[in-house]
């Protein structure tokens, strides 16, 4: 597959898996802000190639994750009623509420339906003209664009009946708050490819020169990583705090202006609440006044109250960085895959999930 | 939190397409790059293509790692 | 009559039409057509295998194949890796009130080929029929009878340090083309179930090297299962190498875009085999030459480390476990 093998060769990542053990002495600290570069470091066994003096932190970027059990608790809610049909992402499906789950909820008979893509519930509500579709709009900035989409193409067919459940949320003011915690110690971030081809590289600009706390912009093959990783320790080693630029195949400096456009004419920016975090001034994406009849909580009547749940999980700690999922008492115990207790066991790329499937005690893959 | 992957462009219908990833077809919102041709490569995430892929820049990153690699072969 | 009532499964006259009319034209053998309530057999005094599976699989007709195909193939599947020649089959059906007579003489009518293809006999069966919504469309069970061949030892305890293990095909067919089709993910390609017998396949390695230490067919789980269940029965660390894992370009894009292992789905024309390296080459052309094994390939093999894991060399050098699959498969946009 083109712009995939050639990003997963094995000769590149030699390459710059010898250049990575002579950058540096004395430890650095990286933070991978997404899950999905989480994901693969693990997938590809990246943690085992890094020189022993780099160690990686898991971050909050996962949506699935950092969304508030109230939100799961009230889709839940909704997919009850006869005339919804909900439609997700299949990342929601085993998040635990406080008694069920929609997998749980679809296998007892609610009408919950799995979704590639949201345009897909285009189609479901031309289908079901009697039926009310609630979308789980989940995500960060790379999902958000779509969900704006898919509401003018709804408006486009006439129709009246989709609606979306929102909890998208932004990037760079989580970033914000994390750099400002004095008990992270962090030398660099790895900062999400994906995220930035919508937003450029300029909304991190402030990091290196407010923090001096460098980030290199990285993509997700494992050559787009190693080569992230260098440029990231390199600048580290310098004492250099420029945000720099590893996925220039995909991210302009100014990110997708498109997509930017669209997500200014559907949503108002909103404080938000990140489960484990707490509230995080303007993080938040949330329907404008132009884009109200979408909103399935307006329309629904629902007045919507949040809480985190949960007692005993750690998930906010280990989002941020200061605590790892093997350090948590319940890990492997009382929270697994198959019973979460918070959502990082249950999201395909939540920290916990990650460790639990990958790691070994010792600290490496091998016992 | 963006689980993406490259496919190429096989046709286009106003703000709609049609791209190929590895010999699976399927349907993509166009909108976000307007400026999109039929053959060009470009990031979709969850049915919409986010971005077009800068092949020239592919190209000169692969070709520093190349030389790279060339170098250590020499030494 | 189009469709399938009650009546058709409560042993009277309509029960019998069914069963000459449709079961017995597709499956007719001397055995079967005694029409007692046992089918009586004479096997030598050899070592029996003996086997059931039931199907459920949802879509029923899918690109490649139908629950049919699969009820008789992943029945003589099993017989077959245990090192057992397949001789008989029985079969159940469970259908669904309303369920379309076409339908059903299509299936019937696979099923009557695959075991014609396999050399097998359907000796026995059973018909039910129960009210609409109480089962999907329809469910099959087969039990399966072989003689297990002599001087052959296929166990899952087998497996040694130095083993190579070898796949017989692409991974992952099956299990994406089902997903596909089930899900209405919008997907156009080139998807097809790989189910297929593979008897013969085993009788042609077997005939090479009757030494094969293990010999696993790969379904429900994926090669990962599999694996992971001989990594345990024997006690042994498996090590995979990801640049030589099989995959089609179509099963690959699709794992891609949903975000998916193809290790970790099923299969249901895959076996991986477990040979002394000494004779894996001569088994490995073997397969190579034979219709179900023209992707054969050498994927992993047992390693000297202590512990039962299985791990994977991935593409960049490092490693990472390859666990137990659990829960089912969810497609992932992050």
């Amino acid at each position: 597959m083109k712009f995939v093998d050639e990003f997963r060769s094995n000769e590149h990542s030699r390459i710059l898996i010898e250049s990575l053990k002579n950058l540096s002495r004395g430890q650095i600290n990286i933070m991978e802000v997404c899950g999905t570069h989480t994901m693969a470091i693990f997938r590809y066994g990246i943690r085992d190639v890094l020189p022993a003096n780099v160690t990686l932190i898991s971050g909050p970027g996962c949506p699935v994750c950092v969304t508030p059990q109230s939100y799961i608790d009230t889709a839940i809610d909704l997919s009850s009623r006869e005339d919804v049909i909900m439609a997700t992402f299949g990342d929601m499906m085993k998040v635990p509420g406080i008694k069920s789950s929609l997998l749980k909820k679809k296998a007892e008979g609610a009408d919950i339906r799995l979704v590639y893509s949201p345009m897909d519930c285009l189609a479901i509500a031309a289908d079901s003209p009697s039926k009310q579709i609630v979308f789980l709009a989940v995500g960060f900035e790379t999902t958000a664009p779509m969900t704006a989409v898919t509401a003018i193409e709804a408006r486009k067919n006439g129709l009246s009946n989709l609606f979306f459940f929102t909890a998208h949320k932004i990037v760079p003011p989580v970033m914000e708050a994390l750099v400002t915690d004095k008990e992270l110690n962090l030398d660099g971030f790895l900062l999400p490819g994906n995220v930035s081809a919508i937003i450029g590289t300029e909304p991190y600009e402030f990091l290196g020169k407010d923090f001096n706390i460098p980030g290199v912009v990285t993509g997700f093959e494992p050559v787009d990583i190693l080569q992230g990783l260098s440029t990231l320790i390199s600048l580290i080693s310098k004492k250099d705090y420029s945000i720099a630029n590893d996925y220039k195949r995909i991210v302009r400096t100014s990110g997708n202006s498109e997509a930017k456009e669209y997500m200014d004419k559907a949503f108002n920016i909103v404080d938000s609440n990140w489960r484990g975090i707490g509230k995080v001034s303007k993080s938040g994406l949330e329907f404008n006044r132009d884009f109200e009849e979408f909103d399935a909580l307006k329309h629904f009547e629902i007045s919507y109250k949040e809480y985190d749940g949960s007692s005993g999980c750690r998930c906010g700690e280990i989002l941020k960085g200061k605590m790892n999922p093997t350090q948590c008492p319940l890990f492997k115990q009382a929270c697994t895959p198959e019973n979460p207790i918070g959502s990082c066991m249950v999201s395909s790329e939540g920290t916990c999930a990650a460790y639990f499937r990958y790691y070994k005690e010792s600290g490496k893959m091998e016992e | 939190m963006c689980l993406a992957v490259p496919g190429r462009v096989l046709s286009i219908d106003g703000n709609m397409g049609i791209i190929e990833v590895g010999k699976i077809q399927r349907k993509v919102f166009l909108h976000l790059i307007p400026e999109v041709s039929v053959d060009d490569y470009v990031l979709m995430h969850a049915g919409c293509a986010i971005q077009t892929i800068d092949e020239l820049e592919a190209k000169t990153t692969l070709d520093i790692l190349k030389e790279l690699t060339e170098s250590e072969i020499r030494r | 009559m189009s469709t399938i009532t009650l009546s058709h499964g409560s042993g009277g006259t309509q029960s019998n039409q069914l069963i000459s009319d449709l079961f017995f034209r597709y499956f007719s053998n001397d055995i079967l057509n005694q029409m007692n309530d046992a089918a009586q057999l004479e096997i030598d005094f050899k070592k029996i295998a003996f086997t059931t599976d039931s199907f459920v699989v949802n879509p029923i007709f899918f690109e490649g194949g139908n629950i049919g195909k699969l009820a008789v193939c992943g029945t003589v599947n099993d017989l077959a890796v245990s090192g057992a020649k397949p001789l008989y089959l029985t079969c159940a059906f469970i259908i669904e009130e309303g369920f379309s007579m076409v339908d059903l003489e299509t299936i019937v009518k696979t099923m009557a080929e695959e075991a014609e293809k396999s050399g097998v006999k359907i000796v026995a069966g059973d018909t039910k029929v129960v009210e609409k919504g109480n089962v999907e469309s329809l469910y099959i069970n087969t039990s399966g009878i072989g003689v297990i061949y002599e001087n052959v030892n296929i166990n899952c305890a087998n497996a040694k340090p130095g083993d190579v293990i070898i796949v017989n095909g692409t991974i992952g067919d099956h299990g994406m083309t089902i997903l596909c089709e089930r899900n209405n993910f919008g997907f156009e390609g080139n998807l097809s179930s790989d189910c297929a017998s593979l008897n013969t396949l085993v009788d042609c390695m077997l005939e090479v090297y009757n030494g094969i230490h293990v010999i696993r067919d790969a379904t429900r789980g994926g090669i990962a299962a599999v694996l992971n269940e001989i990594s345990d029965s024997s006690n042994v660390t498996i090590a995979l190498e990801e640049n030589l894992l099989p995959i089609k370009e179509e099963v690959k894009g699709a794992a891609e875009m949903l975000g998916f292992d193809p290790l970790y789905i099923a299969n249901e024309g895959k076996l991986c085999a477990f040979v002394p390296e000494a004779q894996a080459e001569q088994v490995l052309v073997a397969m190579r030459a034979h219709p179900l094994g023209t992707n054969a390939a050498i994927i992993g093999r047992v390693t000297e480390e202590l512990g039962k894991k299985v791990y994977l060399n991935t593409v960049v050098g490092g490693k990472r476990l390859v666990d137990m699959p659990s829960g089912i498969l969810l497609p992932r946009i992050c």
